[in-house]
């Protein structure tokens, strides 16, 4: 099979992989692009954006993903539509492995392949999954006109996909295990004073019940009360895990949540591999971080292969 | 950009599509789902290279509400196999390539 070499590969094609692309491009490096579906990553989940500047009225998630992909492919962004299953970056020039048996190699390397929503790992979520079970409102939310759905979350995409919810929902209610919310104020307030939402606090879900939907969940109060709740949705909203599946986990010296760590200019333990976006070690995962790291990443690329020669 | 292998389905014409004995992947999808649009890419690749063995439909579930109300459906995209009028199988969320060809693989 053959394989292909690139002085720079991106892995991902989010904001943060988009935003590297771009820069690359402009940069008229020898790049490429990765991505194993269509660009913009988990920007599509989202439906509306209001904290991305140069949007006064806001913009919805699938929007800003394309008019990304439109601003990188106006400079020639070079991308491939393919999925990386493994990474060899044991030696200066970084090996990786594609589905369809192809290799890729280069000299630097970006690793931009994000993360995606957690479940709740509890029974019943797997098999109604698709079912009852979501965690995408802005996929699902038109299934549910005028129906009860839970919402279980209490960061800032819990909250706001709520109140996108109510839009179609005759009911929505937050579930959240503390007594307070992590969503910013602004979020919050909307939420509070829209009156087709309730919550119930300090409560996990321990069991999604249902035959061929989703019917009721069980309930586990933190002072140990047990409860039932009728449910024809549950939205399950509470993070991310990381898309880490391809990497050498131990060689960059993955956190124990299994993101990667970088340092301030995004270079990981790996000399020439850059980390961006929503898999690096961190505490805010936002849109314009990711954007920002990607930009960071190709400028610390740059200054590696300067290095190099 | 499009791929004319995969075809438009819709309620009016789901039962005699499904009928075929070559095995059928429908996708439901709507325009305004981003994951429909992630798993695109995906589906197009699939159509192709199972050209001839089986056939890859797209139903916009806006357009054509009666066939997901049919089979309780829930969530986009969801993908549902089916040989003969039978369904043999279905996945939802924007999978990989790897499960879409299991799932394929099944009527095959």
């Amino acid at each position: 099979m053959a394989t292909t070499h690139h002085t720079l590969i991106i892995v991902g094609g989010g904001p943060a992989g988009l935003t590297a692309g771009l820069y690359a491009a402009r940069a008229r490096m020898d790049h490429l692009l990765v991505e194993k579906g269509a660009e913009g990553g988990q920007v599509l989940l989202t439906d509306w954006i209001d904290n991305y500047p140069g949007f006064p009225e806001g913009i919805s998630g699938f929007e800003l993903a394309e008019k990304m992909t439109a601003q990188a492919k106006r400079f020639e962004l070079n991308s491939l539509f393919g999925n990386v299953v493994s990474m060899d970056l044991s030696s200066p020039i970084k090996r990786l492995e594609l589905e369809s048996g192809d290799s890729l190699s280069c000299d630097a390397l970006i690793i931009t392949t994000g993360a995606r929503p957690r479940g709740l790992g509890v029974p019943g979520e797997k098999e109604l999954t698709g079912k009852g079970v979501s965690y995408c409102a802005t996929c699902d939310a038109p299934f549910y006109r005028n129906l009860h759905v839970a919402v279980i979350g209490g960061g800032n995409t819990a909250v706001q996909e709520a109140a996108h919810l109510t839009k179609f929902a005759d009911k929505v209610t937050l579930i959240h295990r503390r007594d307070e919310l992590r969503a910013t104020k602004i979020v919050q307030e909307k939420a509070f004073a829209n009156t087709k939402i309730d919550f119930i606090w300090d409560t996990n879900v321990t069991a999604i019940e249902g035959k061929d939907g989703v019917e009721q969940l069980r309930l586990l109060n933190t002072n140990g009360e047990e409860s039932t709740l009728q449910v024809e949705g549950i939205f399950i909203l509470i993070g991310v895990m990381p898309n880490n599946e391809m990497l050498p986990l131990t060689d960059l010296a993955a956190d124990q949540g299994g993101f990667i760590p970088t340092d301030c200019e995004t270079r990981t333990a790996v000399p020439g591999v850059m980390a961006a976006g929503d898999i690096r070690s961190k505490e805010v995962r936002q849109v314009i971080n990711a954007a920002g790291e990607g930009a960071t990443a190709v400028l610390a690329a740059e200054n590696y292969l300067t290095n190099l020669s | 950009m499009a791929n004319d292998k995969v075809q438009s389905v819709s309620d009016a014409d789901f039962d005699s599509v499904i009928a075929s004995d070559t095995p059928c992947l429908i996708d439901f999808w709507a325009p305004w789902c981003g994951p429909c649009k992630a798993i695109g890419p995906v589906v197009e690749a699939l159509a192709d290279e199972y050209d001839g063995r089986a056939t890859i439909y797209k139903m916009n579930v806006d357009d054509n509400p009666a066939t997901p109300g049919k089979f309780g459906i829930r969530a986009i995209p969801t993908l549902i196999l089916f040989k003969s009028g039978e369904k043999v199988d279905q996945i939802t969320g924007a999978v990989g390539k790897v499960q879409l060809t299991e799932l394929i693989e099944k009527a095959l």
